[in-house]
C-alpha cells in the first residue's frame, strides 16, 4: 500500500482540525455573524446559542458544569491566567508556588513572572521515568504555599503525572491546584469528578481543533474559587476575561471537545495506541540501543519518545525529511542545550541529542506507520555507518572513557 | 531550516565516508568535538612521502551541516598539499554550503579536524624518524 508523503507524526505540536470540528464551524463564518453580548437582537442570541452549546461540549469533556468554563485564546493564555490570577487573588494569605521542572514554558515563565512580583516558586524535580514524586510535592508544601501547577502529561515524552494523588494532598492543605491538561484531553480519561483540582487548562488545537482558543475550567463549589483577571475590559466570561467572544472559534472548541469524548469512548484511541505498540516494538527488533525516554506505563498513548544512540537528532530529522517529528536536540550555536525536560529526567546530555520525538493522532495510518519503521531503520544504520561514535563502540572504546575537548 | 542544494547534496550523498587504518604511519586521525555538544568529527588523511593528500576519509556524529561539512572538507583536501590544507579555513567550507549563522560551528569543526589530523601525521612521522635513529 502506498502512502502520501509527507507523513505527520508530530501531534504533540498540533493537530489537525478534524472534518466534523470544520463543518460545525463554518456556518459561523460564512452567516452567523453576530455578537454573544448583543442582548437585544436575534443576530447576538444566535451567537450566545452557539457558545453556550461550545460551553456545554466542553463542560462535558471535563466532568464540570458549564459555568465552569471560561474562554481563553489558548492554553498559553488560560496557564497564565490561572497562574497569575489564582496567585495574585490569594497572596494574602501566602506567596509560595509549586509546580515542577518539566511544566510548558506557559507555566514555567508566568511562575518566573510572578518571582519578580516577590513570589517563591518551587521546581520539583521529576524521577527517571518523568513523574513527579509525591514525597517530593509533600515535602514542598509551606505554610504559604498557595497554588499548585502540575500537568496532566507532558508534551515531549507523553508522561502521565499523578494529578489525582497532588489533587487530594492540595484540597487537604486548601493550596489552589492548577492542571495544564493540554497534552491529556481526548487521550486518556480525565474528568474534574475524580480529580480534585480547581483550574484545568484546555486548548483545542491539540485536540483537533482549530488553534487560538482555549478554555480554562474555574471551579464553582465550596469554597469557589477565585482569580483576578490578566485581560481587562468588557466583563465577559463573568469578569475573568474580557474580550468579545470568538464564536466560530468557541464552537470547533467545543465540537473537538465533543468528538475527543466519542473517540475516546468508542475506541478510537485503542486504534492509535496499538499503532503506536508496534512502532515501538519493531523498531527494538530493528535495531539495537534504542532508549525510550520516560515512563512505559504512565504514558500516553500516542507518544514515543526515543533516543537513537550515536544518531545526532538534527540529522535524523533530516535523513526523515519526508516524516514530520521533533527533536530534543538543539544542535545551534545559539543554544547547545538540549531539552530541558530529557535533562530533568536525567537522561545523558549526550542522548538528549539523538531524541526524536514522534506523535501519532487520529488520522495516522497502518501504512504510514510501516512506512515510518522502515524508513527509521534504514537511515539509523545509515547514521550510524557515518558515526564515529557508533565505530568506537562497535571497537569497544568506552566513549565516556574520552577526554572530549568542549567546544 | 532552508539549507543550500550543495549542503543536501553533501548530506544526502556524503563523499568519503569511511575509515582508515588509525595505526598507519602515513595516516593521520583528527578527532574532534564532543558528544555532549551534539557533533563530533573524525577526519583522516592519507599523505605521501611528497606530502600530498592521497586520500581522505570522514566519519561525523553531528546535524546535518556537520555532516555535509564534513564531506565537503575530504573533496577540497585530496589530492593537495600538506601546506593546502595547512592554509584552509572554515569561511570557505561555510561559503561553500552557505550555511546558515547558526550552523557556522559546524564549518570551525571541520577546520578543526584538517588541523588535528595534519597534527597526528606529523606527531607519527616525528615518533617514525626518531625511531629510525635509535
Ligand atoms: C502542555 C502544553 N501547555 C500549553 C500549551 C500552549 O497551548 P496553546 O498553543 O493553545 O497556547 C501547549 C502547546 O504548545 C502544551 O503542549
Amino acid at each position: 500500500m502506498t502512502v502520501k508523503l509527507p507523513i505527520y507524526m508530530d501531534n504533540h505540536a498540533t493537530t489537525q482540525v478534524d472534518p466534523r470540528v470544520l463543518d460545525a464551524m463554518l456556518p459561523y463564518l460564512q452567516g452567523v455573524f453576530g455578537n454573544a453580548a448583543s442582548r437585544n437582537h436575534s443576530f447576538g442570541w444566535a451567537a450566545r446559542e452557539a457558545v453556550e452549546r461550545g460551553r456545554e461540549q466542553v463542560a462535558d469533556l471535563l466532568g464540570a458544569s458549564p459555568k465552569e468554563i471560561v474562554f481563553t485564546s489558548g492554553a498559553t493564555e488560560s496557564d497564565n491566567l490561572a497562574i497569575l490570577g489564582g496567585a495574585r487573588f490569594s497572596q494574602k494569605k501566602g506567596k509560595h508556588i509549586i509546580t515542577t521542572a518539566i511544566e510548558h514554558k506557559a507555566v514555567l515563565d508566568s511562575c518566573h513572572q510572578l518571582e519578580k512580583e516577590g513570589f517563591e516558586v518551587t521546581y520539583l524535580p521529576v524521577d527517571d521515568q518523568g513523574r513527579v514524586r509525591i514525597e517530593d510535592f509533600q515535602a514542598a508544601i509551606r505554610p504559604d504555599t498557595v497554588l499548585a501547577s502540575v500537568m496532566l502529561a507532558n508534551n515531549e515524552i507523553g508522561v502521565i503525572e499523578p494529578v489525582a494523588e497532588i489533587g487530594a494532598i492540595c484540597r487537604e492543605h486548601g493550596i489552589l491546584f492548577h492542571i495544564d491538561a493540554v497534552q491529556g484531553l481526548g487521550r486518556i480519561p480525565f474528568s474534574v469528578q475524580s480529580v480534585p483540582c480547581d483550574m484545568v487548562s484546555v486548548s483545542a488545537h491539540k485536540m483537533y481543533g482549530p488553534k487560538g482558543v482555549g478554555a480554562l475550567y474555574v471551579r464553582r463549589g465550596r469554597p469557589r474559587v477565585r482569580i483576578e483577571p490578566i485581560i481587562h475590559g468588557g466583563g465577559h466570561e463573568r469578569g475573568m476575561r474580557s474580550g468579545t467572544l470568538a464564536v466560530h472559534q468557541i464552537v470547533g472548541l467545543g465540537m473537538a471537545a465533543q468528538v475527543a469524548k466519542e473517540e475516546l469512548e468508542s475506541g478510537g484511541v485503542d486504534r492509535i495506541r496499538a499503532m503506536r505498540d508496534r512502532m515501538w516494538a519493531r523498531l527494538q527488533e530493528n535495531l539495537p540501543e534504542l532508549y525510550l525516554n520516560g515512563s512505559w506505563e504512565q504514558r500516553l498513548p500516542n507518544n514515543l519518545n526515543i533516543s537513537f544512540a550515536y544518531v545526532e537528532g538534527e540529522a535524523m530529522m533530516m535523513a526523515i525529511k519526508d516524516v514530520a517529528v521533533s527533536s530534543g536536540s538543539a544542535c545551534t550555536s545559539a543554544s547547545l542545550e538540549p531539552s530541558y525536560v530529557l535533562r530533568a529526567l536525567g537522561v545523558d546530555v549526550e542522548l538528549a541529542h539523538t531524541s526524536i520525538r514522534f506523535g501519532l493522532g487520529r488520522f495516522t495510518t497502518d501504512a504510514e506507520v510501516d512506512y515510518v519503521i522502515d524508513l527509521v531503520t534504514d537511515k539509523v544504520r545509515w547514521l550510524r555507518d557515518m558515526s564515529p561514535l557508533w565505530e568506537m563502540v562497535q571497537e569497544g572504546i568506552d566513549i565516556k572513557s574520552i577526554e572530549w575537548a568542549a567546544h | 531550516m532552508a539549507y543550500s542544494d550543495k549542503l543536501l547534496d553533501h548530506y544526502e550523498n556524503p563523499r568519503n565516508m569511511g575509515s582508515m587504518d588509525k595505526n598507519a604511519d602515513d595516516v593521520g586521525t583528527g578527532l574532534v568535538g564532543a558528544p555532549a555538544c551534539g557533533d563530533v568529527m573524525k577526519l583522516q588523511l592519507l599523505i605521501n612521502d611528497d606530502g600530498i593528500i592521497e586520500d581522505a576519509k570522514f566519519k561525523t556524529f553531528g546535524c546535518g551541516s556537520a555532516i555535509a561539512s564534513s564531506s565537503l572538507v575530504t573533496e577540497m583536501v585530496k589530492g593537495k598539499s600538506v601546506e593546502f590544507a595547512e592554509q584552509l579555513e572554515n569561511g570557505a567550507i561555510a561559503q561553500e554550503l552557505a550555511l546558515p549563522p547558526v550552523k557556522i560551528h559546524c564549518s570551525v569543526l571541520a577546520e578543526d579536524a584538517i588541523k588535528a589530523a595534519l597534527a597526528d601525521y606529523r606527531r607519527k612521522q616525528a615518533a617514525k624518524a626518531a625511531a629510525n635513529q635509535a
